[in-house]
């Protein structure tokens, strides 16, 4: 059983990695985009595994249901011209290779030297006798109700920001006004006006007294 | 490689190996910044993957409920960038990097 887990583990860390990999060497960024849904998808499964069960439901639904859809409508309404984009890529991939491959050589070799590769206790939702969500949302709508509250009002001003900047105001175009359409009275659309009534002088009568 | 049981170590390389990837992504595509955008939504997630395992590791539920909230904040970073983003391609017709350089003297 461990090792199907740990087998399950890899498959999906490898995936990660080699889509991570193609996101950022792809020409075509709804590839791109494409790939990092596949990235995310692979590490919310590697949350699961750790028993994560929650966030990586959230991930999928957050980042994969709505973030990357925001991205590709982007890239697709944007309608870019990648081939200039691409100009310094080749020169900056030997600077870029050997600042990241540094890094990475320096974080594993600090995780070789403080982890061990210990093995992970039990799970401690499951030994509290709770799911995962559950285990969470005691800790989150406690300790966590301030932070919570604060989350929302985030995203209620990343909404109205969002909304505000993408706004815009055309001048010189004919456009109907809702609100006025129904605040409309019957006595604004018809004018009764009291006239006399009187018969107004044919032409031909006009033209007998002249003569 | 299959004689240790899954741990700690196992879920910090893999936070390392994607962070890296990213930090190389902004690196290598400077003039793209939808594709830096991205480089940085690939970093949160490095660093969230750090937080689930400290917190399983740990047995506490703060480190996943931070994920929770980073998750948000990065939703609306995300939300917002794309918003600036399509602003500035309206007004400029682009969205090389090379080229936004106006408030240079």
């Amino acid at each position: 059983m461990d090792s199907i887990i740990l087998f399950a583990f890899y498959a999906f860390a490898a995936v990660a990695v080699l889509s991570a990999v193609g996101v950022i060497s792809v020409k075509n960024p709804v590839h791109a985009a494409l790939l990092l849904v596949l990235t995310f998808f692979s590490v919310a499964c590697t949350w699961i595994i750790a028993g994560a069960e929650f966030l990586g439901v959230a991930l999928i639904l957050v980042y994969v249901g709505a973030v990357m859809v925001l991205f590709l409508f982007v890239v697709m309404m944007l309608d870019i011209d990648t081939t200039p984009m691409r100009e310094g890529f080749v020169r900056y991939l030997p600077i870029g290779l050997v600042v990241s491959v540094v890094m990475l050589a320096e974080i594993l070799t600090l995780l070789g030297v403080k982890s061990r590769l210990v093995a992970f206790g039990p799970d401690p939702a499951t030994t509290t006798g709770m799911a995962n969500t559950k285990w969470l949302a005691e800790t989150l709508y406690t300790k966590f109700l301030l932070p919570f509250e604060l989350a929302a009002i985030i995203l209620t001003v990343a909404v109205i920001a969002a909304v505000m900047l993408t706004l815009r105001r055309r001048t010189g175009i004919k456009t109907q006004n809702p609100a006025q359409q129904s605040a409309v009275r019957s006595q604004d659309r018809l004018r009764m006006v009291k006239m006399a009534a009187v018969k107004p002088a044919s032409d031909a009568d006009g033209i007998e007294e002249a003569r | 490689m299959f004689d240790v049981p899954l741990g700690l170590g196992h879920y910090l390389a893999l936070g390392a190996v994607l962070f890296c990837i990213s930090v190389a992504g902004i690196f290598l595509n400077r003039k793209n910044v939808i594709i830096l955008l991205m480089s940085i939504e690939l970093m949160l997630l490095a660093v969230n993957v750090n937080f689930v395992a400290f917190s399983r590791q740990m047995a506490d539920p703060a480190g996943q409920i931070f994920v929770f909230f980073i998750l948000t904040v990065a939703a609306a970073e995300a939300a917002i960038g794309l918003a600036i983003l399509v602003a500035l391609f309206r007004s400029r017709r682009t969205i090389e990097v090379m080229k936004i350089d106006s408030l240079k003297g």
